[in-house]
């Protein structure tokens, strides 16, 4: 109960205007469509890569689904099986003296034992792709510029090259600084095109949601977090515990603040990936919903050319949130190598 | 909640993929493929400035042609006009040789015309002396045949020479 509240009220956060909708709909009975479980389970991570239902002439529903390996850790246990052995949850795994359980899309042990789930989801999955996407271009592209040195770029290459060349001279250089650039330049290129392409399979129907996943934008945040601090230099520390030009009295409530602001700064960045691109799929997921709310297959038209619209507004988005986390990033590890002519307050919003 | 709980799983495997993409790429793709970039930019530049360098070579070189040209030109009516010159010179020399030759051969031919003329002169007058002294001789001979006509003329010189 305590749980279904809570996923309302979230659900009623993000998707205000519709939240007249989800409330109908937690009231019908289970057979009704209801958006909010609908949405929710498009923008939820899975433990199979779901496709789609139909029901057979016998009126049993069938599930066409990617089993992913499952990967659990029990008790010192590493359990390795298809998500397919759970059968939609209607089925039980057991493994030795342990029994996993399917429940509303997590996995449960039966005796209450702890377990780290490390499975291959369908976000993990998408993320691969993407992985294996980035690779092969990058490198097909580097083969490229080695096979055909001192000449224009033709193909894939030349598509990459300007953004390549966009991300370094007008994304990092300008934050970092010529002098510095050269040792985060791998990490904010890769950081820039992992969130691009991440975010561009997102969009892709039936695709999963890695990149508005919470946990792969803590991740690549807090993988900011530590470069920023780690490169720090003695000016960016001087600035947290000692602000020149600030009378001492003031070091007591500046320092905090500045302790806080270290933590705020990655916090923006994966709080503003995880919103756009998860509030983006649910846009979308709102008026395709439309049409099943109101059962009427002509409102396709318009939801279709809305959709579509929006769609490209997401293409947009995906790169423009991608260069916006670079450029963040790039931002912030610049203020931390910066070395101080004159000593002023980094803004930290 | 759950929406917003990061889970541990998705964080292991994201951070995976990241540091092997980050990795891979980093080694094979981001340094070839700026480096590959800066060094085709500066070729071009480099291709750019030795374009103009030529460019401006040829310019130079043309002016020097034009130049060379117009010597050339100025050089060849200047040996025009010297050989004209010398050819109009020569033509009058020779011809005021010639004329000189030429009087002096006719000088010459009036000086031999004349002595052959002299030579002929006296040749007759001497021949016709002798011719006149045979006849003298051949009258006298036949008028003095007698002592009165010898007489008679010695007398008549005597006369004349009384004149003189």
């Amino acid at each position: 109960m305590c749980k279904t509240l809570r996923n309302l009220l979230i659900a009623s956060c993000l998707i205000a205007y519709t939240s007249t909708v989800f409330a109908k709909g937690e009231h019908q009975d289970t057979d009704a469509f209801s958006p909010k479980d609908m949405i929710l389970h498009h923008i939820g991570d899975a433990y199979d890569w779901h496709f789609f239902d139909y029901k057979k002439s016998d009126g049993t529903v069938v599930h066409v689904s990617l089993p992913l390996p499952v990967i659990l850790i029990t008790e010192g246990h590493v359990d390795v099986f298809l998500s397919s052995e759970f059968h939609h949850g209607e089925q039980q795994v057991v493994r030795g003296d342990r029994v996993y359980r399917l429940e509303h899309g997590h996995i449960r042990e039966a005796n209450g034992k702890k377990v780290i789930d490390l499975s291959f989801t369908k976000n993990v999955a998408s993320m691969f792709v993407a992985c294996i996407i980035l690779v092969s271009i990058f490198i097909s592209v580097a083969k490229a510029y080695e096979k055909r040195p001192g000449q224009a770029p033709s193909g894939l290459q030349a598509f990459i090259e300007p953004i390549v060349l966009f991300v370094r001279d007008d994304v990092i250089i300008p934050n970092i600084g010529e002098k510095k650039y050269k040792t985060y330049l791998p990490y904010l290129m890769t950081l820039f095109f992992f969130i691009w392409v991440n975010n561009l399979l997102g969009l892709i129907p039936t695709g999963a949601n890695a990149s508005g996943n919470i946990a792969f934008t803590l991740t690549l945040a807090a993988f900011t977090a530590i470069i920023t601090n780690v490169s720090g230099n003695k000016d960016y520390w001087k600035h947290i515990f000692a602000m020149p030009g600030v009378p001492k009295l003031m070091l007591i409530i500046m320092i905090p603040v500045e302790l806080i602001g270290i933590l705020t700064k990655p916090f923006a960045l994966m709080i503003r990936l995880f919103a756009n691109i998860t509030a983006g799929h649910i846009v979308i997921l709102c008026l395709v919903s439309f049409i099943f709310i109101f059962k009427n297959a002509l409102l396709g038209l318009p939801v279709g050319f809305v959709v579509v619209a929006i769609t490209f507004l997401e293409l947009f988005v995906a790169a423009l949130q991608a260069y916006i986390f670079t450029l963040l990033s790039a931002l912030f590890i610049g203020l931390a190598v910066e070395e101080h002519e004159h000593h002023h307050e980094a803004a930290h919003h | 909640m759950e929406l917003v709980t990061p889970g541990l799983g998705l964080i292991v495997w994201t951070s995976l993929f990241f540091l092997i993409v980050l990795f891979l790429l980093r080694k094979f793709a981001w340094k070839v493929i700026l480096d590959s970039v800066d060094a085709r930019n500066k070729s071009i530049e480099e291709a750019l400035k030795a374009a103009e360098r030529a460019r401006a070579e040829m310019a130079q070189l043309k002016n020097e042609n034009e130049a060379l040209l117009q010597q050339a030109r100025a050089e060849r009516e200047k040996m025009l006009r010297d050989a004209k010159a010398t050819a109009d010179r020569l033509i009058s020399e020779a011809q005021e040789k010639a004329t000189a030759e030429a009087q002096r051969i006719i000088k010459q031919a009036q000086e031999t015309i004349q002595n052959e003329k002299n030579a002929a002169l006296t040749e007759v007058k001497n021949q016709i002396a002798a011719l006149a002294l045979e006849l003298a001789e051949k009258v006298l001979r036949n008028k003095l045949n007698d002592r009165s006509a010898q007489e008679e003329l010695v007398k008549a010189y005597m006369k004349d020479l009384k004149v003189n």
